[in-house]
């Protein structure tokens, strides 16, 4: 991969610090008039989410990082890796391990898509569409007519995620939640 | 909409005030407005600033990083007290304080000794932005107050490990270890809107300034920077008049610096001939306006930054 020097950091270069891939979140010139100047970066780890801040000297690299993201379907799981399918038409297979997949795991439904991020060839990360659409599993039943009325129970879905919905939710129905709060949204249509 | 303009009509006017403020404080003070070229054969010594190198006539040629070297040649001349705004170009300088091309005012006052020239800019600045408080730090007492340590006694391995959380394994020498502190920890903790003023640099850190030796025995710069809300403003000197002096720090800078930089021999010829006892000080004029304006992005103040230029 190409190095990049302090000058080409921008929002959204892929680099490697201390054997992990980055992404550059920011990056900002510090410079005492007199001085030696800095570039002062803030950087995520795509492989553990954490946000880094980092001070490098104006004209020092970084190597960057092979890291693509790719949008692929979800297979099945068989309780090791996650297994991912790429939609450009290659049909290819990738295993994601369970720290790649993170919270998303809460989020996985057969079929749907999801954004893979690749480094090195292999899986590190697994991004959930913003809205996903899941079946309630199991719940305490339904209380007739209580439509309007506020308050909140449990529901468990069949991915295992616990969301609180309203209380005339029912076993079986299917659920639209927002996964960046992973918050009940409403029932889906149809 | 690249064609437009980064900054807004009112901020373009104020930007006209505030150049009308400048030559009216020192039109009354009797204070001479002078213009030197901007382009030049010599390039700046200091290895912290990058010129920009153009052809001209086959030859190559810079574009100032301050006017300090010809101001001194017209001082050197007889001219008096002198005071310019110009523009001043600076090489891989941009970021959300910085633009590759900023506005400058310099100037310089016969006789004056830093703190008589310190309460000046007070007033330049204090006026314009209507601040009255004001602050003067040593670097030592800066350091102790917000770094918690004194930079002059603290060993070149504590300051690698004071760094070390900002910048993880790499080694920093002693002066970068002391810009990345005043930079990242100093700076951001200052007072707000007040005038603060540290002076009293490591000889090390002394620039184109006069240096002395203190009581403890340690080498000190004659030169002070004055930070308003975290921005750095401006840099005076109590100006060093010494040509032998003066060869060996461009000598010294070379050693730091990549590139190969010519001296400005005719610079040398006026220190040769005599600079008379001055102090001067560079300010950064879009930044002052940020302030004034209330504005986070020098982009705000600049008719077109530079991604528009």
């Amino acid at each position: 991969m190409a190095n990049y020097s302090t000058n080409e950091f921008k929002s959204g270069l892929k680099v490697m610090l201390e054997g992990d891939p980055c992404s550059i979140l920011e990056n900002e010139l510090v410079k005492p008039g007199k001085g030696q100047a800095f570039s002062r970066v803030k950087l995520r780890n795509l492989k553990t989410g954490r946000v880094w801040e980092r001070t490098f000297k104006s004209g020092e690299k970084l190597e960057g990082a092979d890291v693509m993201d790719y949008d692929m379907e979800y297979l099945y799981a068989d309780g090791e890796f996650f297994h991912f399918m790429a939609t450009d038409g290659s049909y290819e297979q990738f295993g994601a391990p369970v720290e790649a997949v993170g919270e998303t795991k809460n989020w996985l439904k057969e079929q749907e898509k999801y954004e893979v991020t690749l480094f090195n060839g292999a899986p590190i990360a697994v991004a959930a569409p913003n809205f996903v659409e899941l079946e309630v599993k199991d719940t305490d039943p339904g209380l007739k007519g209580d439509t309007a009325q506020g308050g909140t129970k449990p529901a468990y879905l069949t991915t295992g995620a616990m969301v609180r919905v309203p209380l005339f939710i029912n076993i079986g129905e299917v659920l639209r939640i927002d996964t960046r709060t992973g918050e009940y949204v409403s029932r889906a249509k149809g | 909409m690249y064609w437009q303009p980064s900054a807004d009509l009112n901020t373009l006017k104020a930007r006209a005030d505030f150049s009308a403020y400048i030559r009216d404080f020192f039109r009354v003070r009797d204070v001479l407005e002078v213009e030197t070229p901007l382009l030049s054969k010599a390039a700046v010594s200091d290895a912290n600033l990058l010129p920009l190198a153009v052809t001209c006539l086959d030859k190559t040629c810079y574009l100032q990083t301050s006017p300090e070297y010809p101001m001194k040649r017209l001082l050197a001349a007889g001219s008096g007290d002198i005071f310019q705004i110009c523009k001043v170009f600076r090489d891989e300088e941009l970021g959300k304080r910085h633009n590759p091309e900023f506005s400058m005012l310099e100037y310089y006052r016969l006789h004056f000794d830093l703190q008589t020239l310190k309460d000046e800019v007070a007033q330049l600045v204090g006026d314009y932005l209507n601040i009255q408080r004001r602050m003067d730090l040593s670097f030592r007492q800066a350091f102790i107050k917000y770094a918690q340590l004194d930079p002059f006694l603290t060993t070149d391995d504590e300051l690698q490990i004071k760094v070390q959380p900002f910048v993880g394994g790499l080694k920093l020498n002693r002066d970068e270890c002391l810009d990345l502190l005043i930079s990242h920890v100093v700076e951001p903790n200052l007072p707000k809107d007040t005038l603060v003023f540290i002076a009293q640099y490591p000889a090390s850190q002394a620039a184109l300034a006069q240096t002395y030796e203190n009581d403890s025995g340690e080498m000190l710069a004659q030169r002070f920077e004055l930070y308003v809300n975290g921005l750095e403003l401006a840099n005076g000197y109590q100006e060093l008049t010494d040509v032998a002096e003066q060869k060996q720090r461009f000598a010294k800078e070379q050693t730091q610096c990549e590139q190969v930089r010519n001296e400005d021999e005719h610079f040398l010829q006026a220190l040769q001939h005599g600079l008379p006892e001055c102090s001067g000080v560079a300010l950064g004029l879009d930044r002052i306006l940020m302030l004034k304006l209330g504005l986070k992005n020098i982009s705000e103040v600049l008719s077109f930054d530079f991604e528009r230029a």
